[in-house]
């Protein structure tokens, strides 16, 4: 079984964000990056279907030279070969998945396992907008996933339960967090991803317009809540809630 | 161009609140773009549930879209009769709630529609044109966008709009879609959690806690203080990866977006990630062990306590003063 899984190299979220005083954009100097948490268990997920059913996992990411670091931790967990679509734009989830579209039909996977979303721009469209052009169909938000007979049946998480669905191979599968528990990379693991290949290609290799089709104005900080005020006991809560907040 | 379409949810064949939420987002966005708002709803057998989005929510027309493929939801059907919608009423902004499922359905429109799309949006207004605010980096920063395509695709953050009633009905026509089902993707099932609670996303009031609890058992006495208040009872993620609270139950920038009437967050430290869900409920209290924890930055009352003790505490003076059930 061929598995394609892509990373996307993010501001690491546990660090505080700063917007430029201009508002064109935020501070990447001193910035940590990381590989995007949902991906690490679209990764994973690979790696256990390839313990399972044998093949390759090709991991691909569309960035600047640097996510070639997150590109080799997912080879350092176990992917096979990488694939860098360089581009140092800012691209909208619309342009990436035109880029995956034409990455995912030279490689022809059985199936394409990706993060539910990324962490920085927050958007959860890419997979959906991936499965729409190339045809596939889609389960996202998957908290399990079952290959058998050239199906996937994937247990969704959705808005008052879960769901499931099956899907018919190639599909586009996004990762939730109850999925599996992403391994760290091990030292051999380390040692055989330098040996690994990443092939290297740019947007317009792949015959890929990036234009933009929604750009962003302007950065700002959200408006920030008044501070509040500590009370001294559950009596004290109680009647400001009642009286104050007029919450009770 | 002007127009709305607003694609409607339906769960288990109950129209979501987060609807007419989204149809209060559409109504903004008119005053914009200018035209009507149109909402379409698909199912198999949804007359009844068209007739309610009708009455009076500030819809101008709403599109009953019958049909055997629409039975249960799944992206790979349901795409096709939205596109078609939205041509036919030729819309200029084509939306859906910012939920499971128009995370999962709508860039699917988008892309199929040509259209650029905006995720999560919390505003639309005109500024030499149509601009679209929406939060980003959990919620840390906001941007304003420009939609280059003629035809724009949102998902709406449905805590930043108040379902409107009062407005004038509707008129309900029906819709007839062009789909075949496709035979690559199969709906199998929809497990619904059964709680006598009100669902997350739409209670007054939410108490959520924490890893700081310990364990899953002792949830309980949120649930007992939720009892009371009649509200729901949420988690952190931190409190969800420990295996302490159910993934449906996660706020934050991974999980669901709450705003409720009063939210109490219970031995919740306040990471980043879990206030991106929260910030917008009206009150905000926290009650944990350590006064330095960052959720008393954005909490409207703090209480430094032992969480074992305070709630409990909490639960019997409100039941003795008869506040809540």
């Amino acid at each position: 079984m061929k598995i394609v899984t892509t990373v996307k190299r993010v501001t690491d979220p546990d660090m505080k964000v700063k917007i430029k005083p201009d508002g064109t954009g935020i501070v990447t100097d001193g910035v940590e990056y990381r590989m995007n948490y949902f991906d690490e268990y679209g990764v994973e997920e690979a790696i256990r279907l390839k313990q399972e059913h044998g093949g390759e996992i090709v991991v691909v990411s569309v960035g600047a030279d640097a996510s070639t670091k997150e590109i080799r931790t997912a080879l350092a967990m176990g992917a096979d070969r990488g694939i860098l679509v360089e581009t140092d734009e800012e691209l909208d989830s619309d342009a990436v998945a035109r880029v995956l579209a034409e990455v995912i039909k030279e490689e022809a996977p059985d199936i394409v396992l990706m993060g539910k979303q990324s962490v920085d721009t927050d958007r959860n469209q890419a997979g959906q907008m991936l499965a729409a052009y190339l045809g596939y169909p889609q389960a996202t938000f998957a908290f399990e996933l079952k290959v058998a007979d050239g199906w996937a049946t994937v247990g969704r998480e959705v808005d008052g339960g879960t769901s499931t669905k099956r899907v018919k191979l190639p599909a586009i599968v996004t990762a939730d967090l109850r999925l599996n528990e992403p391994r760290y990379a091990s030292l051999p693991g380390i040692i055989k991803a330098k040996r690994k290949k990443i092939d290297r290609k740019t947007p317009g290799d792949l015959g890929v317009d990036t234009a933009n089709r929604v750009n962003v104005l302007q950065y700002e900080a959200p408006e920030t809540r008044a501070a509040g005020q500590i009370v001294e006991s559950v009596d004290e809560l109680i009647e400001k809630l009642r009286t104050e907040a007029k919450a009770l | 161009m002007g127009n709305v379409l607003v694609v409607a949810e339906l769960q288990a064949g109950v129209v979501r609140k987060v609807t007419l939420d989204t149809i209060a987002f559409a109504r903004q966005a008119v005053d914009v773009i200018g035209g009507q708002v149109h909402v379409l709803v698909l199912g198999d057998g949804v007359d009844a549930q068209a007739a309610e989005i009708a009455a009076g929510h500030g819809a101008d027309v709403v599109h009953a879209g019958n049909g055997a493929a629409f039975a249960n939801y799944i992206a790979e059907n349901f795409t096709p009769a939205v596109v078609q919608a939205a041509e036919a009423v030729d819309a200029e902004i084509v939306c859906a709630p910012s939920s499971m499922f128009g995370k999962d359905l709508m860039p699917c429109v988008a892309a199929k529609l040509g259209a650029g799309m905006v995720s999560d949006a919390t505003e639309v207004f005109d500024d030499g044109g149509v601009r679209f605010k929406r939060p980003l980096w959990s919620g840390n920063v906001i941007t304003t966008l420009e939609v280059t395509t003629p035809r724009k695709v949102a998902t709406v953050r449905t805590t930043e709009f108040e379902a409107i009633s009062g407005y004038a009905d509707a008129s309900v026509q029906a819709f007839t879609a062009d789909v075949g089902a496709r035979d690559d993707a199969e709906f199998v099932s929809f497990d619904q959690v059964k709680s006598d609670r009100p669902e997350l996303t739409d209670a007054a009031v939410v108490i959520a806690g924490g890893r700081g609890l310990g364990s899953g058992e002792n949830f309980d006495m949120l649930m007992t203080l939720a009892d009371q208040l009649g509200g729901a009872v949420g988690a952190s993620r931190a409190a969800v990866d420990s295996g302490y609270a159910p993934n449906d139950w996660q706020i934050g920038q991974t999980g669901k977006v709450v705003a409720p009437n009063l939210y109490i967050a219970v031995a919740i430290s306040g990471a980043i990630q879990h206030l991106a869900g929260m910030k917008g409920s009206k009150t905000i209290v926290a009650i944990n062990k350590d006064g330095d924890a960052p959720i008393f930055e954005v909490a409207d009352y703090g209480l430094v306590a032992d969480a074992f003790t305070a709630v409990p505490e909490l639960t019997e003076k409100l039941k003795s003063l008869g506040i809540g059930s």
